[in-house]
């Protein structure tokens, strides 16, 4: 197999006394997609931060595409240039339009003209379906509507991995659906994702890969037959069990 | 009220050219507050720590002494060790020090109601922390901080009175000489007053159009979404 994309080692991640999450390792292959579920407050959010180095694991180490991220003096914002992140809450910049959205990181930090930014950025609003809406301010859109502005900021920088922070738990419920379908086209597309959510049809649908993270640890990990079908902890069956009776239904409809 | 027209359109040309001076005064001392507010409050915010130290102290000194006691100290103080101000310079020097104080302080709410948010988002792409301050945080802020921040102006009009006091010949001034040549105080203070109140009003007016102009539709003047 080629060389992975991303590659985490004993990541340990600790406020004060108390320990979020313990020695998780993981490995993400190029054109993968990989969903992690488990319950709140197992860290899942901030293994993702760690991932990109928002925040900092106590212990344990990151490569990405080889290179070691978390070694001492590498610069932390060029490895954050190359990975990509969504928010469940969007946090798209509330003073720029939704092209401006996406031009500022093409600006500023791929250094290209405003003329070159701006096609891209267009593109990028094109690919997820909102070339009508790039002269909205993020207040005058729907959540839906928001976060598609804000996987358009990420993509557009061309990522080398995309992290997806439970991004369509924020949203209505009628919303939801057309967050989903961009995730899914980008999954056929080829790109490399690693995303916390709850939408277990979506899971089931487009994952190559689903880890099942508990109590600061990965408890199971496997195809989504594996976990769905044949769980090898009784605990994975019961929390997917219990969550797909919540959240199946309406993300097989998108 | 005739006599005191008659009074107040005799004292005008007078009373104009002071107001002028006024308004230098609040001008150049609003423009030195913001680049001094600017710094002192990024630098209470997101400073190291000497920095943080450092606007902090500023910040608190301005405040928390009289206006009247840092123009004295400008111009009769620091000539003691060899630096001497005209009195226009002095008068400059000591409004804007002490208008960046309050700046400072405005801008830091400002800052604060930015939110975290905005910061993580920044990183997120890429940007390195003063990058994201400079091109998402700090526009946001100036644009949150006009609402407070329009008072400054007016409140530093009515404070550069005080240089009056080392012989700038302001508005203030100007009404003490018309009250001498006229033997009519209440007269001349009253058309003192009727000059601050129409530049403050218009001054006001023009805040307004500031406030209108650069708002961020969908999002109200607090910062949270409408």
């Amino acid at each position: 197999m080629s060389q992975p994309v991303l590659v985490a080692k004993n990541l340990t991640k600790r406020y004060g006394k108390n320990t979020i999450f313990q020695n998780i390792s993981l490995t993400v292959q190029e054109r993968e997609t990989i969903v992690i579920v488990g319950p709140s407050g197992t860290g899942k959010s901030t293994l993702l931060r760690c991932l990109n180095l928002l925040t900092h694991a106590e212990e344990g180490q990151i490569w990405l595409d080889g290179v070691e991220i978390t070694a001492k003096g590498y610069n932390e914002d060029r490895a954050r240039q190359q990975i990509g992140m969504v928010f469940q809450n969007f946090l798209l910049f509330n003073h720029l339009t939704a092209l401006e959205n996406v031009i500022l990181g093409l600006r500023r930090v791929k250094k290209l003209s405003h003329e070159e930014a701006r096609l891209r950025a267009t593109r990028e609003l094109e690919r997820v379906g909102l070339a009508d809406r790039s002269g909205h301010y993020p207040g005058q859109l729907s959540g839906g509507q928001q976060q598609r502005v804000g996987i358009a900021r990420a993509l557009a920088l061309e990522p080398r991995v995309m992290l997806f922070d439970e991004p369509t738990s924020a949203l209505d419920p009628e919303l939801i659906g057309e967050v989903l379908e961009v995730m899914k086209q980008l999954a056929l597309d080829g790109t490399t994702m690693l995303m916390v959510t709850h939408e277990m049809g979506f899971a089931r649908e487009v994952a190559n890969r689903m880890i099942f993270l508990e109590k600061g640890g990965i408890l199971e990990e496997g195809t989504p037959e594996d976990l769905f079908e044949r769980p090898q902890n009784e605990r994975t069956h019961q929390f997917l069990s219990k969550i797909g009776d919540l959240h199946g239904k309406k993300a097989s409809k998108a | 009220m005739s006599a005191w027209l008659t009074l107040f359109s005799n004292a005008l040309p007078a009373l104009l050219d002071g107001a002028l001076i006024t308004l230098q005064l609040t001008g150049v001392g609003l423009v030195m507050g913001l680049a001094l507010g600017l710094l002192a409050g990024l630098g209470r915010v997101y400073g190291n720590r000497p920095l943080r130290w450092l606007s902090v102290a500023y910040i608190e000194l301005f405040r928390g002494t009289p206006l009247l006691v840092q123009l004295f100290l400008i111009y009769y103080g620091l000539p003691g060790i060899g630096i001497t101000f005209s009195r226009m310079d002095a008068a400059f020097l000591a409004l804007g020090v002490n208008s960046g104080a309050y700046q400072a302080e405005y801008l830091r709410g400002a800052l604060q109601s930015v939110g975290q948010g905005q910061m993580l988002a920044g990183r997120a792409i890429g940007l390195s922390r003063w990058q994201t301050i400079f091109y998402v945080i700090l526009p946001q802020a100036l644009r949150l901080v006009i609402p407070s921040w329009a008072n400054e102006p007016v409140a530093l009009l009515k404070s550069s009175a005080v240089a009056f006091l080392v012989a700038v010949p302001e508005l203030m001034a100007r009404a003490k000489s018309v009250a001498a040549q006229t033997y009519n105080p209440i007269g001349a203070y009253l058309a003192a007053a009727v000059v601050y109140l129409v530049v403050v009003f218009l001054l006001d007016q023009f805040m307004k159009y500031l406030e209108r102009r650069t708002r961020i539709p969908g999002l109200d003047a607090e910062g949270t979404r409408a």
